[in-house]
């Protein structure tokens, strides 16, 4: 193994890392917002809005993330959405794991007691109010643990913009194994950071769990 | 309809496909009334319960509660408004006591005061402590329903209900749930609330108590009415077949 080679490349490694952070915390946020959304479709009393989530869901997860990133990238400027590689990606993949993520909520959601809504419901509150002051505290203790599930998905998930160019962790060692033919370093550190991050995330989310469960 | 009339139930019906569960029942219930319902389970007895409240509307009749019409036939948004109105003067009592986890005894018994009746932190702080004396619990004000016995969190409940100042209060099996040394202390919170006229309708398996506190006892089975009267004929004189057989069951245990 080549460690001098692996000491004069980490640099580069730790600022496409950097993009990797970057990419998953834009795609977490809009996956939350389109899971927040979608799962509140899924459970609306409408039913056009109920059909529309449950199609939103079974089409992005029922497809490849890659091919949807290719769509949007690739597909885009024919019918005039020009959108850089970085924008593309994060929308791409966001939108992607909004659909499991609205499987998520809507099933932490849903896992709440019944009697919980009729005691809400029986004192006089309405649904929304229910659902803000009795259902959903409860449901966001028990979603926290599976988003966590989805969030380590969506991580490892931004190695799929590697194809389109962004100069993420995956494709910095693509790039690199181009001008070094040493795959096995290239590859090993990039899993290695990748590594990190999801531990460290990992981390966060039992913090936030125990959090949770203590208050 | 007389003048006294308090919670009136007029032809109700139910049905869950073609299952019918409620078959054209009748119930006239008096101010400061109490009435239990009782019956084997399957009889309707708890779907004829949660109409009142519109937690299991009818299919078809009318309950009205101080001469206003609880099911209402209105569009969406009017009939929330209407019934979310209506049930803060329904009181309703869980076998599975359904407190909220997440938030303190005070936390459960303020929440929907402040929210729906504007009350500040200070008035439904002072309401929470005035229905947990009540109900013999003030030291547990900031507990979480966790580190209650079952016998407590379903007091608490009360208190929760009591809290709206409801009109009626609905028990639904309120003690079917609790180990046997802990029915009495919820028992007597709910005699407590019958010596200071609160109209009750109690759905119990509880004989002893229905015989002891109620002014009136119905006996369903199958969706109807069988029998009703004081709960000295109920329970001592009982006229017809099926309330006699049901009973030798229950009171003989």
């Amino acid at each position: 193994m080549d460690i001098e080679l692996i000491l004069r490349v980490y640099p580069f490694f730790l600022q496409a890392a950097l993009v990797t952070v970057q990419l998953s915390v834009l795609t977490c946020i809009l996956g939350l917002i389109c899971g927040a959304i979608g799962a509140f479709m899924r459970l609306s009393r409408l039913v056009p809005l109920r059909w529309f989530g449950a199609v939103y869901v079974s089409l992005f997860r029922g497809t490849p993330a890659l091919i949807q990133v290719f769509i949007l990238y690739f597909g885009g400027p024919q019918v005039g959405i020009n959108l850089d590689a970085f924008t593309a990606g994060t929308i791409a993949l966001g939108v992607n794991i909004g659909a499991y993520m609205t499987e998520t909520i809507r099933g932490a959601i849903l896992s709440v007691d019944k009697g919980q809504t009729e005691a809400a419901r029986t004192l006089g509150m309405s649904k929304g109010e229910t659902m803000r002051k009795v259902v959903l505290p409860q449901a966001a203790r028990m979603m926290i643990r599976p988003l966590g599930v989805n969030i380590n998905a969506l991580i490892k998930g931004t190695a799929l913009l590697a194809p389109i160019s962004v100069i993420e962790l995956t494709q910095t060692a693509q790039r690199f194994i181009g001008s070094t033919y040493k795959p096995f370093e290239m590859f090993l550190l990039a899993g290695i950071l990748y590594m990190l991050f999801i531990y460290a995330v990992g981390l966060g989310i039992n913090w936030l769990d125990r959090k949770a469960r203590i208050s | 309809m007389t003048d006294q009339a308090f919670v009136t139930i007029k032809n109700a019906a139910k049905s869950f496909g073609a299952l019918q569960v409620l078959k054209d029942i009748n119930l006239t219930v008096e101010r400061g009334q109490i009435v239990a319902i009782i019956g084997p389970s399957g009889s309707g007895k708890s779907t004829l319960l949660r109409a009142i409240n519109e937690l299991d509307p009818l299919t078809s009749g009318e309950v009205w509660l101080e001469g206003v019409q609880v099911n209402k036939t209105l569009p969406h948004r009017q009939y929330e408004a209407h019934v979310n109105q209506v049930r803060q003067d329904i009181g309703m009592v869980f076998q599975h006591f359904n407190l909220f986890p997440h938030l303190t005894v005070r936390g459960n018994i303020t929440l929907a005061p402040r929210m729906l009746k504007g009350l500040s932190e200070d008035e439904a702080n002072k309401l929470a402590e005035e229905q947990l004396a009540k109900v013999g619990l003030a030291e547990k004000i900031d507990e979480y329903p966790s580190r209650l016995s079952g016998g407590q969190k379903q007091r608490v409940a009360i208190a929760r209900a009591l809290a709206m100042k409801p009109k009626v209060m609905l028990f639904d099996e309120a003690t079917s749930a609790l180990d046997p040394e802990l029915v009495e202390e919820v028992n007597l919170v709910m005699k407590q609330l019958a010596e200071e006229h609160m109209t009750m309708i109690i759905v119990t398996h509880e004989m002893d108590f229905a015989a002891s506190v109620c002014d009136r006892v119905l006996f369903m089975d199958q969706g109807v009415v069988v029998e009703e009267g004081p709960p000295s004929v109920i329970f001592e004189n009982p006229q017809e077949e099926r309330t006699r057989n049901f009973l030798r069951k229950h009171l003989s245990r």
